[in-house]
C-alpha cells in the first residue's frame, strides 16, 4: 500500500465530500431553475463554494484558543456593526440589513449567528461550576442574546432574530442551567405570544395568519406557500425529471432559486431527492454533534453544540416553511439556496467545528 | 419546581449534564428531521393527485374559441342570418402591466368613448387573470392595423379575428329573426358556462335567434396553451376546432319578407303572408323595426333610446304582439258561422244606416244605408246592419266558436319566445273574466270585430287562409320534416265558394276595396277590409283629420287567386285612418308573389317618395333625432 502523507490524511475528505455533494446537488437544481443554464446562478454559486471551502479548511487549522480569546471582541464588533446598520437605515430613511463594503454586501446579522454562539460558549466555559444555578449564570447571557436579537428585529428580520435566540438558548441549555428555567420561560413565552404578535409588523402578522390558514388568500400572500406545496406535491415520489419542473420554470414558484429552492428540487427529483437531501443534512449534523460530544474543552463542547444548532435551525425552519409547517420567514436552505451570506455563515460554522475537531485530536481532554 | 437538596455542582457533573443534554438536543433534531420527511412524504404521496392537478391547472391554460353560429336561411336556402369575419381587440388582464398607459393608447387609437372606457375598467377589475376582456368589437381594418403595429408597446393587448352575426336584409328581419348579444351577468350565473364570459361569444336574445339557441350555437373550440405565471404563452399544446351550429331553414321567403317590410314604408304596421297549401309563413314583417346588426355588435345607448322612445314602437313585433280590434275583417268569418249554422245566403235585411238594439241605435258605417242586404252584399259592402241583425238571430256562441276554429284568440305553436293571442269573446268567457253576463250589445259589437275582439295580424292571416281553403292550416315558420296532416274544417263546399265570391267582390266587384285589384290579368285577389276604432265615435271619425294616435287602424285580409287560393295575407296599419291604408300594401305584396318585376317597379316609385330605402331613412331619422330636431309628427324608424 502506498503510504498516505499525514498532511493529506489531515484533510477532512469525508466532510468535503459531503459538503460538495449537498452543494453539487444544489448546483444541479440552480442549473435547472435557470432554465438549463449555468448562469446566472449555478456558476456563481459553484465558484463561491470553492472559495468558501478553502476558507473553511483554513479556519479549521486555526487554534481553538484563538476563537475563544477573540469571542467577546468579535461579538462586540458585530453588535457595533448592527448598530451601524440601524443608523444607516435611519439616515437613509428605510430599513437596511447590510453594509456595503465595496466588494461585498456585509450582513452583520448573519455574522451574529456565529458570534453569539462563541461569546456564550466562552461565557459559560468561564463560569465557575458552582454558579451554574445562580442568577449570575443567567442575566449576562440574556443580555448578550437580547441585545443583538432586538437590533435584528428592528431591521426587521424575524427569521434571523429567531435563529440568534434559538442558538443562544441551546448553548444555555447544554451548559447545565436548571431545567425549570427553560420550562417557565417557555410557558411565559407562550403566554406573551399575543403581545409579541401585536408587536410584529403588519406584513409579518399577515404571514403568520396566512401560515395558519394558507387557503384564505391563495393568490395573495398565501401564494408562496400554496405554490410551494403544489411544486412538492406534484413531484410525487420520483419527481417530474430534471429540467421538467413546470412550477419553477413557468415562474409559478416565487423565489425558486433562493428560499424555495427545496420546492424546485422536490418538483423535479421527488420524494427520493428530498429524502436524499435530508439524509445528507443528517450526516452533516451527526458529524458536528459527534464533535461536540467528543470535544476536549468545555468551550469546544458548547460552541460545537451551538453552531450545530445554527445549521440545524436554517435547515429545519426553511423546510418547515416550504412544506407549509411554518410561516414564510426569509431563511434560506444551507448550501442549497443561491446566496453568499448564508453560505458564508454555514461554512464559518463548519470551519469552527472543524477547528474544535482538530483541537480534540491534538490535545488531551480537559475541562477548562 | 422541586426544591430538593442537590449535590454541589462539579465539573464532572457538568460534563455529564452536557453529554446528556447534547444527546437530547441531537435527538430532538433527528425527530424534527423524521417529521419533515414524513410531512414531505404525505404531500408528495397522499396528496400527490391533488397537487398534480393544481400544477397542471397552473401550467395549462384553456382558451375557448366561440363556435360559429349556425345560419338561418329562407325556404330557398338564401341566408337571412350568417356570419362575417369580425376583427376585435381584447385585453388579457394578466399580461397588462401598465394599465393606464395601454388604455390611454387604445382610447385614442380606437376612438373609444367615455362609456366604453368605464366598462373596460369595470370589466378589468372583476376579471380574473387570463380571461380576456373585450375592448372593442368589429373594429375597422385601419383601426386593427393601427393597434397591430403598436403591439410591441402595448403588452396585454390581444387582437383577434372572430365572427360576428350578419343579417343581410337588416331591419326587414329584425322582429322575425331577432338578434344576438353578449350574455349578461344573470345569463352567466344561470348557465355557469365559461363560454359565456369568452369575448366574442353571443347568444340569441330575441325571436328565432333565442328560440333556436341550442340548435344554432354549436360547440366551442378550445386552445390549450402552456403559460407562465405572468401569462406569457410558452407553447401551444393542442387546438380543437369549433363545431359550427346547425342551419335552421325557415319557411319564409327572404325576398318577400324584405319586400313586405319595405312596402310598409313609413307606416307603423305589419304584413303576414301564409302559403294556403301548407300553412308555411312566407313573410312576417313588422315595421318600423330595428337593425339587428346594430344589436349584435352591441347597440349604443343613444340608438337604443331612440328606438324605445319612438311612438311607432320599433321594438315590438306587431305581427305577433300587436293586438287590434279586428274590425270588419271578421265579417267573412261571421258569415261562414251563419252559413254553417243554417242561415240561407239569400236571407236579407234592410239597412237604413242603423239598427236599434235595445235602447241604443247601432249605426252602419254608411249612414245613408245599404237598402236590402243579403250575405254577399253584407260582406262586399261591409254592411254592419246585416250583421247586427242576423247576429242577434244566430247568437254569439256560433260566432265565437267559428272565430276560434279559424284561429282568432288562438296561440299557435310557433318557435317564438312570446306571442299575444288576444281574445275571441264568448258569453262564458265574459262571465269568467268579468263576472258579468253577456249582453246583446256585446254580440253586436263583436260581430263587426269591435268590443272585446282583439286579434294579432298572424291570426288574421291564418283566418284568411282557413276561410279560403276550408282547411285547418297551422302556421309554420320552420321546415320540419314531420308535420301533422292538414285537417279539413268540414265546411260545405258551396259555403266556401260563397264566401270566396263575396270576398272577390270586395276587390273586383262593387266592394269596398276596388283599388286593391291586382295589376295582373289572370289573377284575382279576394279580400276584406277592416277599420278598427281607436277611440270612441264621440270624438268623431278617426280619419286623417285627427292626430295620428287617434286615427283608426286600417286592416285588410286577402287571398289569391280567389277561386283557387294559393296565398293568404293580412295587413294591419296602425292609425292608418282606415282600411285604405292597408289594402294597397296587400295588393303590392300579393303582386310580388305573382309578378316580382311589377311589384318592384311600384315599390321603387313609392320609396322615391318616402325618401329612400329603410336603411337610408333610418339613418336620417336617427341623425335628426340625435341632432335634437324635434319633429312635429316623428317619422317612424322606417
Amino acid at each position: 500500500m502506498i503510504p498516505v502523507p499525514p498532511a493529506i490524511q489531515r484533510i477532512p475528505w469525508k466532510l468535503i465530500a459531503l459538503l460538495s455533494a449537498i452543494t453539487g446537488f444544489g448546483l444541479l437544481v440552480l442549473y435547472s431553475a435557470a432554465g438549463g443554464s449555468m448562469t446566472p446562478w449555478a456558476l456563481n454559486q459553484g465558484v463561491r463554494f470553492l472559495v468558501f471551502l478553502i476558507g473553511m479548511l483554513i479556519l479549521g487549522r486555526i487554534k481553538l484558543k484563538f476563537f475563544e480569546d477573540f469571542a467577546y471582541l468579535a461579538y462586540l464588533a458585530v453588535v457595533a456593526l448592527l448598530f451601524a446598520v440601524e443608523l444607516l437605515g435611519f439616515v437613509g430613511g428605510g430599513s437596511q440589513r447590510w453594509i456595503n463594503l465595496g466588494f461585498i454586501n456585509l450582513q452583520p446579522s448573519e455574522l451574529m449567528k456565529v458570534t453569539i454562539v462563541l461569546a456564550l460558549a466562552r461565557f459559560y466555559a468561564q463560569l465557575p461550576p458552582g454558579s451554574t444555578r445562580t442568577i449570575t449564570a443567567l442575566w449576562p447571557a440574556l443580555v448578550m442574546i437580547g441585545l443583538p436579537a432586538g437590533l435584528v428585529m428592528l431591521q426587521p428580520d424575524l427569521g434571523t432574530a429567531l435563529a440568534i435566540c434559538a442558538s443562544g438558548a441551546i448553548v444555555m441549555f447544554v451548559s447545565g442551567l436548571p431545567l425549570w428555567w427553560f420550562g417557565s420561560a417557555a410557558i411565559a413565552g407562550a403566554a406573551a405570544l399575543p403581545v409579541l404578535f401585536s408587536m410584529l409588523h403588519d406584513y409579518q402578522q399577515k404571514r403568520v395568519l396566512i401560515f395558519l390558514d394558507p387557503e384564505s388568500d391563495p393568490l395573495g400572500a398565501g401564494y408562496h406557500i400554496s405554490q410551494s406545496k403544489i411544486a412538492i406535491g406534484s413531484g410525487g415520489i420520483g419527481g417530474k425529471g430534471f429540467l421538467n419542473g413546470s412550477q419553477s420554470h413557468l415562474d409559478y414558484l416565487p423565489e425558486g432559486h433562493t428560499d424555495f429552492i427545496f420546492a424546485t428540487m422536490a418538483e423535479e427529483w421527488g420524494l427520493i431527492g428530498g429524502v436524499a437531501l435530508l439524509i445528507a443534512f443528517f450526516l452533516l449534523l451527526r458529524w458536528s454533534t459527534r464533535i461536540a460530544l467528543g470535544a476536549r474543552t468545555r468551550f469546544g463542547q458548547l460552541a460545537a453544540t451551538g453552531l450545530t444548532m445554527t445549521i440545524f435551525f436554517y435547515i429545519a425552519i426553511n423546510l418547515m416553511m416550504v412544506m407549509g409547517l411554518a410561516p414564510v420567514v426569509g431563511i434560506p436552505l444551507p448550501l442549497f439556496s443561491y446566496g453568499g451570506s448564508s453560505m458564508l455563515t454555514i461554512m464559518t460554522c463548519v470551519g469552527i467545528i472543524l477547528a474544535i475537531d482538530n483541537d480534540s485530536k491534538t490535545g488531551t481532554r480537559r475541562f477548562h | 419546581m422541586p426544591r430538593q437538596k442537590r449535590p454541589p455542582i462539579t465539573e464532572a457533573w457538568r460534563g455529564i449534564t452536557f453529554t446528556r443534554r447534547a444527546l437530547v438536543v441531537g435527538g430532538a433534531q433527528a425527530a424534527v428531521g423524521v417529521a419533515l420527511a414524513a410531512r414531505m412524504a404525505y404531500i408528495s404521496i397522499i396528496d400527490n393527485d391533488r397537487y398534480v392537478l393544481e400544477s397542471e391547472s397552473n401550467r395549462v391554460n384553456l382558451t375557448l374559441v366561440p363556435p360559429r353560429r349556425g345560419w338561418i336561411v329562407d325556404r330557398n336556402g338564401k341566408a337571412m342570418a350568417n356570419n362575417r369575419v369580425s376583427l376585435r381587440i381584447d385585453i388579457i388582464p394578466d399580461r397588462l402591466h401598465d394599465k393606464d398607459f395601454v388604455l390611454g393608447q387604445l382610447e385614442t387609437l380606437l376612438n373609444l368613448d367615455g362609456d366604453t372606457m368605464q366598462r373596460i375598467r369595470r370589466d378589468l377589475k372583476s376579471s380574473s387573470g387570463f380571461q380576456p376582456v373585450a375592448v372593442k368589437e368589429d373594429v375597422s381594418e385601419a383601426e386593427y392595423a393601427s393597434v397591430l403595429v403598436r403591439l410591441p408597446d402595448l403588452p396585454g393587448i390581444a387582437p383577434a379575428r372572430g365572427f360576428a352575426r350578419y343579417y343581410p336584409t337588416g331591419a326587414a328581419v329584425g322582429h322575425l329573426i331577432g338578434y344576438v348579444g353578449a350574455p349578461n351577468a344573470e345569463e352567466y350565473e344561470e348557465a355557469k358556462d365559461p363560454l359565456y364570459i369568452t369575448p366574442g361569444f353571443k347568444i340569441g336574445k330575441q325571436a328565432l335567434e333565442k328560440y333556436f339557441e341550442p340548435v344554432l350555437r354549436g360547440k366551442p373550440g378550445a386552445r390549450r396553451v402552456e403559460v407562465t405565471a405572468r401569462g406569457k404563452v410558452v407553447r401551444e399544446l393542442s387546438t380543437q376546432p369549433d363545431v359550427q351550429g346547425q342551419t335552421v331553414q325557415l319557411t319564409v321567403d327572404a325576398d318577400l319578407q324584405e319586400y313586405a317590410a319595405r312596402r310598409l314604408g313609413p307606416e307603423s304596421g305589419s304584413v303576414v303572408v301564409i302559403d294556403c297549401l301548407t300553412g308555411d309563413v312566407l313573410a312576417m314583417a313588422s315595421m318600423p323595426s330595428f337593425d339587428p346588426n346594430s344589436f349584435s355588435s352591441g347597440i349604443g345607448v343613444a340608438e337604443y333610446k331612440w328606438l324605445s322612445q319612438n311612438d311607432h314602437v320599433p321594438l315590438r313585433n306587431k305581427t305577433l304582439s300587436g293586438l287590434y280590434p279586428a274590425g270588419s275583417t271578421v265579417k267573412p268569418m261571421v258569415a261562414m258561422s251563419f252559413l254553417e249554422a243554417g242561415l240561407p245566403a239569400e236571407a236579407t235585411t234592410f239597412c237604413g244606416g242603423g239598427l236599434r238594439v235595445g235602447n241604443r241605435v247601432f249605426h252602419c258605417w254608411n249612414r245613408r244605408g245599404h237598402g236590402q242586404v243579403n250575405m254577399a252584399k253584407g260582406i262586399y259592402q261591409s254592411c254592419d246592419v246585416y250583421f247586427y241583425h242576423f247576429a242577434q238571430q244566430m247568437g254569439m256562441d256560433v260566432i265565437a266558436a267559428m272565430g276560434k276554429r279559424l284561429g282568432l284568440g288562438q296561440k299557435f305553436p310557433l318557435p317564438v319566445p312570446s306571442q299575444s293571442y288576444g281574445t275571441m269573446p264568448s258569453p262564458d268567457w265574459k262571465m269568467e273574466k268579468y263576472g258579468r253576463p253577456w249582453t246583446i250589445a256585446d254580440t253586436v259589437n263583436a260581430t263587426i270585430g269591435q268590443g272585446y275582439v282583439l286579434v294579432n295580424p298572424t291570426q288574421l292571416a291564418v283566418m284568411a287562409s282557413r276561410l279560403a281553403t276550408g282547411n285547418a292550416l297551422m302556421p309554420h315558420l320552420t321546415r320540419d320534416a314531420n308535420r301533422a296532416p292538414i285537417q279539413s274544417l268540414g265546411f260545405a263546399p258551396d259555403h266556401i265558394g260563397l264566401v270566396r265570391e263575396a270576398m272577390n267582390q270586395v276587390v273586383n266587384g262593387a266592394g269596398t276595396a276596388g283599388r286593391a285589384r291586382l295589376p295582373i290579368e289572370d289573377v284575382k285577389m279576394a279580400g276584406k277590409t277592416g277599420t278598427a276604432q281607436v277611440v270612441s265615435l264621440s270624438k268623431g271619425r278617426g280619419g286623417m283629420g285627427v292626430p295620428w294616435k287617434y286615427r283608426d287602424h286600417g286592416l285588410f285580409i286577402a287571398f289569391a287567386p280567389f277561386d283557387a287560393p294559393r296565398y293568404a295575407a293580412a295587413v294591419v296599419i296602425e292609425h292608418g285612418a282606415g282600411s285604405s291604408s292597408a289594402y294597397p300594401v296587400a295588393r303590392d305584396v300579393m303582386t310580388f308573389l305573382f309578378d316580382r318585376d311589377k311589384a318592384m317597379a311600384a315599390l321603387t316609385e313609392y320609396e322615391a317618395g318616402w325618401g329612400g330605402t329603410i336603411e337610408e331613412r333610418m339613418a336620417r331619422n336617427f341623425a335628426a333625432w340625435k341632432a335634437g330636431a324635434a319633429q312635429p309628427d316623428p317619422e317612424p324608424g322606417a
